[in-house]
């Protein structure tokens, strides 16, 4: 009954504060769009300037989606070069290629690298008169040739948002509850402590989940992200992913004073998150920073959302990081019950 | 008259710590059931510390307080006692309605007896015609009277307001007070704190608090006497130490 009310009136700030609704449903798609249209973008066209080569190594780099341009000596192309107008030159020293690369973008780098590698493959392949040299044959056991950057990165980053968004908008919402003298005046009435967590839950998890849905829905049926396994798994773990920002947004919120002092808990606790989700590969990471990813709520989330999208898991792949996000929220409820503590005693 | 006999609030020995800084040193009173007991002092004696204990959301270091015979704080108590908070501590972006129809079921409100309460407690601070109008657009003398509406909404036995008359202008302070008298000769134990000087003699017993010691309590007349003084002002600066 008690917490019906809490639920309710939680409900009714919603409908009428429409821009808090909008960042926590609105702006995750906005950003994801973005996200979409700078990573899944055609694959970068290396510009490559040819100083003397023979023509058949021109075409066949022009065959790879180079973009190619003939200098007529290396002092052009040197010019080009620097002036950023080419990412490498291809000349031909003592009848074996060379090349120089503008070297400050890795990624150009690597695209110029793989097109010329591939272009003098093909010649290779064509000069021993077909079978002396053998390419390996590629399989793949998950994704394929065609998975773009944005379907391994989509696991993570909807993950992320939903954690993000509600982190910070339960977190505020509660810390107002408290600066507005709200909370104290919640307890001057009959209500437990835990009923006020309940009711927090509850109220916000109808627009957490809300969200949930329609960041899973819009990333795989509008952006069509890679999704190999079950929707219902994604769907599950992404409202516990959501659950447990707002479990640990309303504890946390107990520790700050303001709402400035809020939102400086979003270096600490969202950004090395973000660090240990999977966004970057850690396998080189020193041991001594490793046992952090396993504090951190939203690498369970992201590893179990890639394997449900990206590699078709199930249950028994996702089980276990299912039951940490689910305690974890439990243990934030449980610390919050205490915490609030601090302004009423029973 | 009964209301002479029967203690509705005992408060014995309370102090109060905030760390190593003691603000309420032994504080001992009495407040008679359907009094209105007015606790008068400057901002910073105490006053607030100490009726936050009343209402059961703070608790004494050392002493004991009981309310209606029930050892402080006890939750099952907090139904019976109506609190406003010297802040207004109203939901803003919500309405009017929709205010009092969150508080009203955290005390067990509900169906027509809710409304039935909504629509009394609105005609009693005269703020019927805006039910429907979102708090943020509430003057302070409004947000006040809304806050005492809810306050008032579940009939509490012991109501203790936290400076409820601050903004309120005069008409409508005295309808307040008009009300509070009301409430007291039906039953109400009501427990005011105010720095007002002249609203203390509306009272019909005070409590002085100086720096978190209670300097006086009696009647205003009966404070006045004592100290020879025209005036409450004059009978605080008496207790207080200051000769005038």
């Amino acid at each position: 009954m008690r917490v019906r009310a809490l639920i309710v009136r939680i409900i009714r700030q919603f409908i009428h504060d429409k821009r808090t609704l909008a960042l926590l449903i609105i702006v995750p798609l906005v950003v994801l769009s973005l996200i979409y249209l700078v990573f899944d973008g055609d694959t970068y066209q290396p510009k490559i300037g040819a100083v003397q080569v023979p023509d058949p190594i021109t075409q066949h780099l022009v065959e790879h989606h180079a973009e190619v341009t003939v200098y007529g000596s290396a002092e052009d192309a040197e010019q080009a070069l620097a002036g950023r107008e080419i990412d490498a030159i291809v000349r031909m020293d003592a009848g074996a290629p060379r090349v120089k690369l503008e070297g400050s973008d890795p990624s150009k780098n690597r695209a110029a690298m793989a097109v010329i590698q591939a272009a003098m493959q093909d010649l290779a392949v064509l000069q021993s008169r077909a079978g002396a040299v053998t390419l390996p044959a590629f399989e793949y056991l998950h994704g394929g040739p065609d998975m773009s950057a944005f379907d391994s990165l989509s696991p993570v980053l909807i993950g992320l948002f939903a954690f993000f968004f509600v982190f910070l908008i339960a977190g505020v919402s509660f810390l107002r509850e408290r600066t507005s003298g709200t909370l104290e005046r919640l307890l001057a009435t009959p209500l437990r402590r835990w009923e006020i967590v309940a009711g927090y839950t509850a109220g916000f998890g109808l627009f957490t989940s809300l969200q949930a849905v329609l960041i899973a829905g819009y990333a795989v049926g509008a952006l069509g992200s890679l999704m190999v396994g079950s929707f219902g798994y994604v769907l599950l773990i992404m409202l516990l992913l959501s659950l447990t920002a707002l479990s640990l947004g309303t504890f946390l919120s107990a520790f700050a004073d303001t709402e400035f002092q809020m939102i400086q808990f979003i270096p600490l606790v969202i950004v090395p998150q973000v660090f240990f989700s999977g966004l970057f590969d850690l396998e080189n990471i020193s041991p001594w920073l490793r046992w952090l990813s396993h504090v951190t709520p939203l690498k369970y989330g992201a590893d179990a959302l890639r394997d449900v999208m990206i590699r078709g898991e199930g249950w028994s792949a996702i089980a276990r990081e299912v039951f940490i996000l689910l305690g974890l929220a439990l243990v934030f409820m449980a610390a919050n019950v205490l915490a609030l503590r601090k302004h009423r005693k029973i | 008259m009964s209301r002479e006999q029967a203690a509705c609030i005992s408060v014995r020995g309370v102090t109060r710590k905030f760390g190593d800084k003691e603000v309420l040193h032994g504080i001992t009173l009495t407040v008679r059931s359907g009094e209105i007991f007015g606790l008068l002092g400057p901002s910073g004696s105490g006053k607030t510390t100490l009726v936050k204990m009343l209402a059961g959301i703070d608790k004494a270091t050392g002493g004991e307080i009981d309310v209606l015979g029930t050892r402080m704080p006890k939750l099952e108590m907090l139904s019976r006692i109506g609190y406003m908070a010297q802040s207004d501590a109203l939901y803003a972006e919500l309405t009017a309605r929709e205010n009092l129809a969150f508080f009203g079921p955290l005390y067990g409100l509900r169906g027509g007896r809710l409304k039935t309460r909504m629509r009394e407690a609105m005609e009693l601070v005269d703020l019927t015609a805006h039910l429907n109008r979102p708090v943020s657009a509430y003057s302070g003398g409004m947000k006040r009277r809304l806050s005492l509406a809810i306050a008032l909404l579940h009939e509490p036995e012991v109501l203790i307001l936290d400076e409820p008359t601050v903004g309120i202008d005069p008409v409508l302070r005295k309808s307040i007070w008009d009300e509070l008298e009301s409430l007291s000769r039906r039953g109400t134990t009501v427990i005011v704190t105010t720095h007002v000087m002249d609203e203390a003699g509306k009272c019909h017993r005070l409590g002085m608090l100086r720096g978190g010691r209670l300097i006086a309590e009696g009647t205003p007349e009966a404070l006045k006497a004592a100290s020879g003084a025209a005036s409450i002002e004059e009978a605080f600066l008496h207790y207080g130490g200051v000769r005038a």
